[in-house]
């Protein structure tokens, strides 16, 4: 490889895929129940998906018309996080804002597992030039930081909604094919697999029901924190004026435009990067909590 | 002392080579997408880049100054022969080389990431042996729940709270530019810092608390060892591997986060050049600062895998 195996793939995880396939599952989430902080991380994305929805029932104001009169008006209790320089409610912005982050997320990390899985279960299982074609492949997307590549793609995409989930998507697939060809690696010797084989199980149905599931456990720890990387990326493309485009209320992008202002009112830089701080903080932990919980060398 | 079976030094010789030879086609692929970057702008990229008001004789100029009037193959083969002479190409907005404006530049981003990564690197391994060897306490928690915040902080947003605090209201620190000298560095140096410092702890004290539970610790102690000998000596010391390879996959992270960081604090460094050029559509600096930040990470991998082998002597370099 030529490139060192990445810190998400280290010994823990890999020990974890043999962990599922031991135990039921009800075990695993009565350790994450007992797990703080992965419930800490549960809270505050409770708290974010019912904010996001019932928040503007409470505060009606529209996240998007512009009214300059109200413009830069303090923190009260009709605008519980002061307006933008625009005139809008900045609370009911974030709320709608949380809504963006959520589909940033989930779509780039689906693209992620989506294209990573079966490219890394292909590769690792049946080796050979298919493995060396899809491991230069990843090793090309792994010779850019994660964020330029991310930049560059959207460079040439251009800005806006659907162009910044396929760039963040691409960039979050590596990850995944690297994951599941490890562990497609080791499951192919397996020897009720290389028994299956024999006996003229088709490829495909060994591929889909040993070592997708196998590899199931590492996978879901890593797409939680990717989750967090991936709105990292989003909101900084954003924050460039390179992702999302306003008048949408996107975290990023909001922050990026309250910089002509945080001399004067720092309050609209505040609000939008403790917003994304407490997605990606949530990710992580239940990314570890996840970990954890699905590692039996730890209990 | 060396007996018997192939000279050792030999083959960490043919171990390099080897990781030379295969990193080749991993840049000929990097210096693919960079070129097709520009052939996948939507539309044709002479027009997108001369902008709305560009008359037809400019659209043709660009055309013919990026080479797009020839074929693809040509193109491309021509785009690999500069690369190897070390020619990217004219920037579109000043009309200097690339190579130049790049160069003006580095040394700024060499600066930060690397401070950044030194800050990161003392802090981040101290904090991980510390909280190791008080696992469970309350300093166990404070770092580990430090280290979690750190790997979670939007850089960008760290940086402009930073500005606020130290720029706008203490007003000891310089909020933009890099006029102020070293005191200009503080705040884009610790803003880049946070995220490596917050994984390198955490790397570094889990990969400390395995360590710290082997045998050959026990043994240490047992035999009355002083605890900082035990400390360093025989645990961190095997717990280095999966740090080494954190710091360096930190480093091309750094290299990354230097774009926003660069952009929060106007450091005029290749971070800054690539979204400005972004922005004004400057294509070939987009290109060249890709490729030469890409070409750096592809160098810090390489040089991890070999203080990697060189720290592990279990690798065999075959």
């Amino acid at each position: 490889m030529s490139i060192p195996v990445s810190a998400t793939a280290d010994p823990p995880e890999i020990a974890a895929e043999v962990a599922l396939a031991s135990q039921p599952r009800s075990r695993v989430w009565a350790r994450l129940r007992t797990h703080p902080s992965a419930m800490v991380g549960f809270g505050i994305l409770a708290v974010y998906v019912l904010a996001s929805f019932l928040g503007p029932l409470v505060f009606r104001y529209d996240p998007i018309h512009q009214n300059l009169a109200d413009a830069y008006l303090p923190i009260s209790p009709a605008h519980p996080l002061g307006t933008d320089d625009l005139g809008r409610d900045e609370l009911v912005r974030l709320l709608f804002g949380a809504r963006y982050t959520l589909v940033l997320g989930f779509a780039a990390v689906a693209i992620g597992v989506g294209i990573g899985v079966p490219v890394g279960a292909i590769s690792g299982y049946f080796g050979g030039w298919v493995d060396l074609l899809g491991q230069r492949v990843t090793d090309i997307l792994l010779a850019f930081p994660n964020i330029l590549l991310a930049l560059a793609l959207v460079a040439t995409l251009g800005v806006g909604l659907q162009n910044v989930i396929i760039s963040v998507g691409i960039t979050s697939i590596p990850v995944f094919v690297r994951l599941v060809r490890a562990s497609a690696l080791s499951v192919r010797e397996l020897p009720y697999v290389e028994a299956g084989r024999a006996l003229g199980v088709p490829s495909l149905v060994i591929l889909l029901r040993h070592v997708v599931p196998n590899s199931l456990a590492p996978v879901i720890v890593q797409a939680s924190l990717q989750l967090g990387a991936a709105i990292l990326i989003a909101a900084g493309l954003g924050f460039l004026g390179l992702g999302v485009q306003s008048p949408t209320p996107e975290w990023g992008t909001m922050l990026g435009q309250s910089r002509g202002y945080i001399f004067s009112d720092a309050n609209l830089a505040t609000f939008p990067g403790l917003a994304i701080f407490g997605a990606v903080l949530a990710f992580n932990l239940v990314g570890d909590g996840l970990r954890d919980a699905l590692d039996p060398r730890l209990q | 002392m060396w007996k018997g079976g192939p000279d050792p030094r030999c083959l960490l010789l043919t171990y390099i080579v080897r990781r030379l030879l295969v990193a080749i086609p991993t840049l000929l692929g990097v210096a693919t997408v960079i070129f097709s970057l520009l052939r996948l702008l939507p539309g044709d990229p002479a027009i997108t880049i001369a902008g709305p008001t560009a008359t037809p004789e400019t659209i043709v100029n660009i055309r013919h100054q990026l080479g797009l009037d020839q074929p693809v193959w040509q193109q491309y083969l021509g785009f690999l022969g500069r690369l190897l002479r070390g020619d990217l190409g004219i920037s579109t907005r000043t009309g200097a080389p690339v190579v130049q404006e790049i160069f003006t530049r580095a040394p700024f981003t060499a600066v930060l990431a690397v401070t950044s990564l030194v800050l990161a690197i003392a802090i981040g391994v101290l904090a991980g042996v510390v909280a190791a060897t008080r696992r469970n306490t309350g300093a166990d928690l404070g770092i580990s729940g430090g280290a979690v915040f750190g790997v979670s902080m939007p850089t960008y947003w760290l940086g402009l709270m930073l500005i606020v605090v130290f720029a706008v209201h203490l007003r000891v620190l310089p909020a933009a530019g890099a006029d102020a000298g070293a005191l200009s560095l503080v705040l884009p140096a610790i803003t880049l810092a946070l995220f490596s410092m917050g994984l390198v702890a955490r790397q570094t004290r889990s990969a400390m608390l395995e360590v710290l539970g082997q045998d050959y610790v026990r043994t240490a102690r047992a035999k009355g060892a002083g605890r900082s000998a035990v400390l360093v000596r025989h645990a961190l010391r095997n717990a280095l591997l999966p740090i080494v390879t954190t710091i360096g996959l930190q480093f091309g992270a750094l290299l990354g986060g230097a774009v926003l960081t660069e952009s929060v604090f106007a450091w005029p460094g290749v971070g800054r050049l690539l979204v400005d050029s972004i922005s004004s559509r400057d294509y070939p600096v987009v290109q060249g600062v890709v490729l030469l930040l890409s070409l750096a990470f592809i160098a810090i991998n390489l040089l991890t895998d070999l203080v990697y082998a060189y720290v592990d002597p279990r690798i065999r370099y075959s």
